[in-house]
Parts: structure tokens; C-alpha cells; sequence
């Protein structure tokens, strides 16, 4: 059988084995020991002529129900928004998304000025100096922002609030287990993190507090009152933030944030079943060295030319080995591209408009809801998410809805048991007031 | 390629100019000052561009002329693995109900999804050789760190705290001691023979009751086949440490051997190297990680299961590591993988690593009689050259970089691994052609000769490309990261 990603033929073959003084590739393999050699076939599925690959596959993804075909409010981390089409005819130029990390800068500038142009735009958006090329995903991103916060500090100790997205947080413990950090949680009140428990666990071994803003119930936690927290015991500040709520939301730079870290796969990157997202790391200029994974810098050629490099690479694994604080190699850089195409896209006024239709839009949902008689547990403001409480398990919830087209909102008990029969519910400017009435009205009906 | 300076973005923005449609707000209008707190309303704009559709576009593909993919050309990158990522895998990617399902779904509601996911980690399980399989994480060295960590969680639940040391070859990959780091080991170093594998004596000295694990590559980076694997495989068991596969390097061995058949306990693979998932300018990529029987427990949550016909995630592991990612792992590029590997099947996959290795001998004798080979014996899917000779001349290992540039290749990995002086480090793959590997070949002669007869031309390369050497020194000490308006 032949494959049609594999040129030789049997001349060719015929022809290398001469040049290499061989008369069968077995010999090319004969330092792997007789005993350890696979002496059958690999028990795997048969290869697939390419349109009955497209039929299997197709009918795998069509098992799945997905945010095209159904009205989705489901958000927790991972939001359905609007992609403009022309982000994957950027995504498909091949010369991106076939190339390696660009090491060779003579023919990676392409690449090389995509990110520098993308370093910028997390650097607007969030109000800090200095933005890295991406990190595996936001939960990543948060771990990774403790490491350096216990690495600056030469403290162990990180405050995490039960408000940051539990995934994030399960990824932060194990991160943690493997450094030996204690990692300390401060409950909510009403929603947001109860800034008195926070202030009697704050001390001077604490490494860093961690706060996600907007929190992972959509409310906006107090930011400058947690700030002074931190900062009187000499802790660092980080701040996880749904970048698109940045469009109108105070960036996280100018309330104090020494890190900021989140994902940007708000900027047209598929929900995909949970990834790949798009992580990106922002910190103030203190911390330029310290920052984990690539940085693309701006530099000039023997002609003076403008022209773009990685930069700072003595703090990276593959210089550092043993005495990095961090072992990221791969990136996101592709999705990175795609969101900063989005990012450009929606510019300087679309990313407010967008932003503000988020608030507007589910504020709507919330007030129509709540005038439906379904409770709205926590009053504090919000960007595009919030908690609603039935008196039935959210499965079944879900389930009604789903029969109505709708994929309902994520049942909070999952994760916190006192929030049984809770669910959180995003609204983003996708969703029509149609389909929020809709939601209401099969909602009411329970 | 396009030699013209592309503008910043930034720099072509221009005030009331946008690239979006989205409709007009459809509900009542609320004023913000009642909706949120004045004091956490942006004030300054993010200087975020300002320019039309038509403008991104022309910005991005004069972008990617400035950019060398494999489909732009050869791209011998060793240890890389930069072979042709297949179209029909982004289709895939692409259908809705695989990109556009969100993962906190009922798991009713998205078990295609699921199917793809076990169907791939078995499948996987059977090219390693390995027990389970978990797809979490994100990429190579994260998968390290995963394998690393199952592997302290697995001492410590029998008691042994001890085992604070991971023993990494000289020639390994800087991600393996910066895994090691993170995961909370200390590395130790084993030296490399002079035939380019683990010194067995020398592994046999510091290995120990501090040993938690050996991490190994194999092929190992200098594109040699550890064939004394089971000997230290015996070394490092006895010793009860564990043995971790770096897979790196499975493109040279699929159908030949296994790395569980081979005494290896936990192995990661780069789905993005050796299963196509494209490696999209530095990522995103998928490190799977696989395990032997008695290492199951501690994978990371949620398992993926099947129950009868359903599947279903399993989160009561009380002896997990916990979560590495949020989610399930890069599903996307884990599409992308299986599509590829539905493509091959065990007959194609066996050929791919037979081709793989017959193209990296072939170039290696070849190139023999022109550059230093620190290591004579066949190689596997690829070999390392030494520019010594070069050196000598007054041309160095980079010089013979920069000028493969000027024939439209991307050179081969250089400098690596640390062990070989001058290395230049080749990895054709499988999916080139002999036609294109001679043209290689000829190109890499020609600068051998001119390094003799002509260094200058090689000494100053490259002459073609869009801009010259860059400065890199004045990047590094006077960084600039960002646009900042004038």
C-alpha cells in the first residue's frame, strides 16, 4: 500500500539503500535489541482512504450537540463569542501555522512582528508593561504566576479566593504540591471574596494573592481595597481577567496588579471542547526578567532595518535547565494570532462596543429572570455571567432547556456543594433578546 | 519573500476606521453608571488598532511571506520533526461539532467528542506500549512535568520520600532538568559515551536510593538508539527508581518497538511533532503522557472512561496528581492527531518511521565526507554533524545556518545537543522527497566549499532574506516588547 504523504518510491529506495552500503532498512535498525523489538503489527484501526475519513469523522463531530446549532448559555471560563471570518483565512496562511518557533528571526519576521504586535495588545488591554508571546491557557497561566510570585518573594505561602475559577485552581494546587507551596483559599460573601478573612490570612509569608476579575461567578471583585491587602505585607498582586471585560472594565495595571495573567480565547478562538486557549502573561516592568516562556523583542540588522527577535532567552529552559522556575517551551502562538487578528479587528471601538453589549445583554437576562420570580443571589455589579438559584437539581434544569434547544448554564454544586441547585449563566453579545426571552420563558415554566 | 518593511498594525491604524459587524444592541439600553461602579469604568481607551478588513488582511499575508513554513520549504529542524501537516486535518478540526462544543457540556451531549478521546488515548497506548493514557497535557514539557509528578506521587504513596533525584543524560533536551526543577526533584547529570550513548558505569555511580527516575530519549538527541536500554532499564529498576520516555524522538520507531516494551514506565509524546498537530509557530501543541499498570492511579483527573457504550469522566481518584490543565488537554490539536494517525494505520505508520530513518541515513552519508560525524553508526531519524572542520576555517556552525538561508531552507537545529562542538542537527523526516533531499545535500557541499574557498559569502549570510542578522546583543539590553506610540 502506498500513502500519499510519503514520496519514495522503490528506485528511490533502491538508490539510497546503495548509497548507504545497505540491502534492506532492517539493518537501519538492528542496534534495537531482538528482545525489545515489536515483532507484530501494531494493533491499531486500519488507515482510511481520505472521503471515508471525512464521513467517520464527520459523523463523530456529529454526535456532538454544538453552540452553532443550539443556543448556548454556558460560559464558566470558556465563551461562545463572535469571530469575524476572516480570522481563519489568517489562521490557514500555512506559512504560520507549518512553521516552528521562530529561532531563525532572518525568516520568521512574520511570526516574530505577529507577536510583538500581539505583546502590545495584552499590554493595552490589561494596563501592564510588559506581555509575553502566550501561555498554555488561563488556568496555567495563574499557576505559573505563582511560581514567580514565590520565586520574587522567596515567600511559600499563596492566598488563592474561592471566587477564581476552580479549574484553575485544581491546576494551581497541583502546581503547588510539586513546589511544596501551601496554598491557603478565602471564602465569598455575597459573591465576591471576603475581604476580612482575606485580611487575617494575609501576612508576611504570603507569596502572592490571587483574585480573578471579573470573578468566576461574573462579579467584579473589589480590587483596590484588595490591593492594599497585598501590598501592606509585601505580597504580589495578581489578577486573573477575562480580557474582552477589559474593553470597560478598569485594567487590572491601574488598580495595582503586579501580574496579570488570563485567556484569550474571548478573541475567536473556538471553545473546542476546552482547548487549545490561549494563556497570556502580563507583569510590570520589575518583573521583565522573571516572566515565564517566550518574549519577542524589537531590534535592528547590520543595515539598521527594523527587525524582531526572541529576547531575554537567559531565563528560559533551554538555557537556564535546572534553575528555571519554569519548564514552558511550546506555546500558543497560533492562537495567539488568532486573537490578536480579533483583537485588530474589533479595535479600539469594537472591543468597548463588544464589551459593553456583554454587560447590557446580561444585565437584560438578569432583570428578565429575576422579574420570572427566579432568585438572584448575589447583587454586586457583574460583567456578563451570574448566579441564579432553582429548587431542582441544575441537571434537570439543563435538561428542560436542552429539549428547547437551549444549553443551559453550569451547575455550580459541581464545584461548590453550598451552591447546590445554583447555576451560573453567561450572556454575551451572540445571544439575542429573543433567545434571552426564550430562556426566560422555558425557565419560568419550571 | 517579500523584502518590503511591513508596517506595525499600530502604525497603520487610523482614528474611526474598524474590521467588525456586529448587530445593534437588541435590549433595553440600561445607563452604565447604574449597571457598574464608576470607579471600575475604563477611562483610557486600549489603543487597540483602528483599520478595515481589507487592511488586516494585506497586513497578515505580507506577514506570512515574511515567514518560512514547512509548506514554504524544506525544514530539516532536528529534534523538531517538521514534517507535512496534512490538510484534512484542520478541516476536521474545523467541523462545528468538534470546534464549537464547550467542555462544561452534559456529558450526554458530547459524546462523539469523548469517542475521539478514548479511541485516540488507546491508540496510543498501543504505538507506546503503555497501560492508560491521559491527553491533558498541553504539551511536551508539560506532559514531563505530569509524568514527573505521577512519578513523586507514586514514591511517596509507598513511603519512599527519599527520592529526590531525577538523572538526566548530558545530551537531554533543557526541558527535561527544568521539568525536573518544577516537578521538585533535583537533576543529576549521566555522562555520554564516545559512541554518543548513556555511559553505563557512569549511570551505574549515581544511581541510587535518592534515585526517583531516569529520563531518557530514545532515539536519544544525538539520533542514536540506547541499545544497552535493557541493561539500564535493570540498573534504574533495581535501584527502584522509575524509567520516564521523553517522545520526543517516537517519529524513528513506530511499528519497531515500543517504549513500554523497552522498561520504560511513563512516557509523553508531542502529538505536534510526531503526529502532525502543525506546530503552528511555537504551538499550540499536546503532550499526551501514557503509564504503566501499577502508575494509574495517579494520573491527573478526570479519567476518561467507558461504561458499557456511554463514555464518561471519572473524577473520584483520590491518588491523582489532580489536574495539570483546566479541561480535558488541547483537544483540537488532539483532532488533529487522530486524523492523521486514521490517515497511516499500523502499515503507514511503520513506514513512516522506516522512511523517517532511511532519508536521515541517506543524508548522513551523504554529508560524511564534507562535515566532522562525531557518530558513525547508522543513525536514526536523524544525525548530528559537527562543524568543526568549518570552525577551523574561520566559519562557524551559525555561519552555516544563515547561509542555508540564501537556498530557501530552514537550517537544521544548531548548537544542540551541547555535548557535540559546532552540532548541526538534521532531521529530514518522512515526507521529503529524494529529490528534495539532494538538493539539500548539494547545498550543504557547496558550503563546504565555500567555507575553503570563499568564507566570506558564508561568514556574511544571508544575502536573500528580508532583513539581515539582527542585533540581537542591544534586544536583550535595552528591551523593547512593545509599540509605544510616538
Amino acid at each position: 500500500m502506498t500513502f500519499r504523504y510519503l514520496p519514495m518510491t522503490e528506485q528511490d529506495k533502491k538508490e539510497m539503500m546503495e548509497a548507504i552500503g545497505i540491502s534492506s532498512t532492517e539493518e537501519l535498525f538492528k542496534d534495537i535489541p531482538e528482545e525489545v523489538r515489536l515483532k507484530r503489527s501494531l494493533e491499531i484501526e486500519e488507515a482510511l482512504p481520505e472521503p471515508e475519513l471525512v464521513k467517520y469523522m464527520s459523523q463523530l463531530a456529529a454526535k456532538n450537540m454544538n453552540t452553532k446549532d443550539y443556543t448556548s448559555f454556558l460560559g464558566a471560563g470558556v465563551y461562545d463569542h463572535y469571530t469575524p471570518s476572516i480570522v481563519n483565512h489568517v489562521l490557514l496562511r500555512s506559512e504560520f501555522y507549518t512553521a516552528y518557533t521562530p529561532y531563525q528571526p532572518e525568516i520568521s519576521q512574520g511570526e516574530l512582528q505577529a507577536i510583538f504586535e500581539f505583546q502590545t495588545m495584552i499590554c493595552e488591554l490589561t494596563g501592564m508593561d510588559v506581555a509575553n508571546s502566550s501561555m498554555y491557557d488561563g488556568g496555567t497561566a495563574l499557576a505559573e504566576a505563582a511560581l514567580l510570585s514565590a520565586a520574587q518573594t522567596k515567600r511559600t505561602k499563596i492566598i488563592v479566593s474561592k471566587s477564581v475559577h476552580p479549574e484553575s485552581r485544581s491546576v494551581l494546587a497541583t502546581y503547588a504540591y510539586g513546589q511544596n507551596f501551601e496554598v491557603v483559599e478565602v471564602d465569598t460573601e455575597n459573591g465576591v471574596t471576603d475581604l476580612e478573612e482575606l485580611k487575617q490570612v494575609v501576612d508576611d509569608s504570603t507569596a502572592c494573592v490571587i483574585i480573578q476579575y471579573p470573578n468566576f461567578f461574573g462579579q467584579i471583585e473589589p480590587l483596590k481595597e484588595i490591593e492594599q491587602i497585598v501590598h501592606q505585607e509585601k505580597g504580589m498582586f495578581v489578577v486573573s481577567s477575562n480580557p474582552l471585560s477589559l474593553g470597560v472594565l478598569t485594567p487590572p495595571g491601574k488598580l495595582g496588579a503586579d501580574i496579570v495573567v488570563g485567556d484569550a480565547q474571548v478573541f475567536g478562538i473556538p471553545q473546542g471542547f476546552g482547548g487549545p486557549h490561549c494563556g497570556y502573561f502580563a507583569v510590570t516592568k520589575k518583573l521583565m526578567r522573571k516572566v515565564p516562556g517566550r518574549l519577542v523583542g524589537q531590534t535592528v540588522d547590520e543595515n539598521g532595518k527594523r527587525g524582531f527577535v526572541l529576547t531575554l532567552q537567559a531565563r528560559e529552559q533551554h538555557i537556564r535547565r535546572d534553575k528555571a522556575t519554569s519548564n514552558i517551551c511550546s506555546n500558543q502562538a497560533l492562537n495567539a494570532l488568532a486573537a490578536s487578528v480579533v483583537m485588530t479587528a474589533l479595535g479600539k471601538q469594537g472591543v468597548k462596543e463588544i464589551a459593553m453589549q456583554n454587560v447590557q445583554k446580561a444585565h437584560y437576562a438578569k432583570k428578565t429572570l429575576a422579574e420570572k420570580g427566579i432568585n438572584v443571589p448575589f447583587e454586586g455589579p457583574f460583567f456578563n455571567e451570574f448566579v441564579v438559584q432553582f429548587n431542582r437539581p441544575i441537571k434537570e434544569v439543563n435538561k428542560k432547556l436542552l429539549d428547547h434547544g437551549i444549553i443551559g448554564g453550569y451547575d455550580l454544586g459541581k464545584t461548590y456543594p453550598e451552591l447546590e441547585n445554583h447555576m451560573l449563566i453567561a450572556v454575551t453579545e451572540l445571544r439575542t433578546k429573543e433567545e434571552i426571552d426564550q430562556l426566560a420563558t422555558v425557565l419560568e415554566g419550571l | 519573500m517579500h523584502t518590503q518593511d511591513q508596517p506595525l498594525i499600530f502604525e497603520l491604524s487610523k482614528e474611526g476606521r474598524i474590521g467588525y459587524s456586529i448587530p445593534p444592541l437588541d435590549v433595553p439600553e440600561v445607563s452604565i453608571d447604574e449597571l457598574i461602579p464608576s470607579e471600575y469604568m475604563r477611562t483610557e481607551d486600549a489603543e487597540l488598532p483602528e483599520v478595515s478588513e481589507l487592511q488586516i488582511m494585506r497586513h497578515y499575508t505580507a506577514l506570512s511571506k515574511r515567514n518560512h513554513g514547512v509548506d514554504s520549504g524544506f525544514y530539516p529542524l532536528g529534534s523538531c520533526t517538521m514534517k507535512y501537516n496534512p490538510k484534512i486535518n484542520e478541516d476536521v478540526a474545523r467541523y462545528p461539532g468538534f470546534a464549537h462544543i464547550h467542555p462544561l457540556q452534559e456529558e450526554e451531549t458530547v459524546q462523539g467528542a469523548m469517542e475521539m478521546m478514548y479511541n485516540l488515548q488507546t491508540t496510543l497506548a498501543e504505538i507506546t506500549g503503555m497501560d492508560e493514557v491521559t491527553l491533558q497535557p498541553a504539551a511536551g514539557a508539560h506532559g514531563e512535568w505530569t509524568g514527573l509528578m505521577m512519578i513523586r506521587a507514586y514514591h511517596e504513596a509507598n513511603g519512599d520520600k527519599e527520592r529526590t533525584k531525577v538523572i538526566v543524560p548530558d545530551s537531554a533536551h533543557g526541558t527535561n532538568p527544568a521539568s525536573a526543577t518544577v516537578a521538585g526533584f533535583d537533576s543529576i547529570t549521566v555522562k555520554t559515551d564516545e559512541r554518543g550513548l548513556v555511559d553505563l558505569d557512569d549511570l551505574r555511580s549515581v544511581v541510587g536510593k535518592d534515585t526517583a527516575a531516569l529520563m531518557l530519549t530514545n532515539p536519544n538527541t544525538l539520533g542514536l538508539f540506547e541499545e544497552h536500554i535493557l541493561e539500564m532499564a535493570a540498573i534504574v529498576h533495581e535501584a527502584g527508581g522509575k524509567l520516564y520516555y521523553d517522545g520526543a524522538n517516537m517519529n524513528a520507531i513506530m511499528g519497531y518497538t515500543r517504549p513500554g516494551d523497552m522498561g520504560f514506565d511513563v512516557v509523553h509524546l508531542n502529538l505536534h511533532k510526531t503526529f502532525t498537530g502543525p506546530h503552528g509557530g511555537g504551538g499550540p501543541g499536546s503532550g499526551p503522557v501514557g503509564v504503566k499498570k501499577e502508575l494509574i492511579p495517579f494520573l491527573p483527573k478526570p479519567v476518561l472512561m467507558k461504561k458499557g457504550d456511554a463514555f464518561t469522566f471519572e473524577y473520584d481518584r483520590p491518588q491523582s496528581i489532580g489536574r495539570v490543565k483546566p479541561y480535558y488537554g488541547n483537544f483540537g490539536i488532539n483532532v488533529r492527531a487522530y486524523t492523521y494517525i486514521r490517515t497511516m494505520g499500523p502499515e503507514g505508520l511503520h513506514n513512516v518511521s522506516e522512511y523517517a530513518v532511511l532519508n536521515a541515513n541517506y543524508m548522513m552519508r551523504k554529508l560524511e565526507p564534507h562535515f566532522d560525524l562525531p557518530f558513525n553508526q547508522h543513525c536514526k531519524h536523524e544525525f548530528v554533524l559537527s562543524g568543526k572542520r568549518q570552525k577551523k576555517l574561520g566559519v562557524r556552525t551559525l555561519d552555516i545556518a544563515k547561509r542555508l538561508l540564501d537556498f530557501g531552507y530552514h537550517p537544521p537545529t544548531i548548537y544542540f545537543p551541547l555535548s557535540v562542538e559546532e552540532a548541526i542537527m538534521v532531521e529530514p523526516t518522512e515526507t521529503e522527497s529524494k529529490e528534495t533531499l539532494d538538493e539539500f545535500i548539494a547545498a550543504m557541499i557547496q558550503i563546504a566549499k565555500e567555507a575553503e574557498e570563499n568564507p566570506e559569502i558564508v561568514q556574511e549570510a544571508p544575502h536573500t532574506t528580508v532583513i539581515k542578522r539582527l542585533d540581537e546583543a542591544t534586544a536583550a539590553r535595552k528591551p523593547i516588547l512593545r509599540y509605544e506610540k510616538q
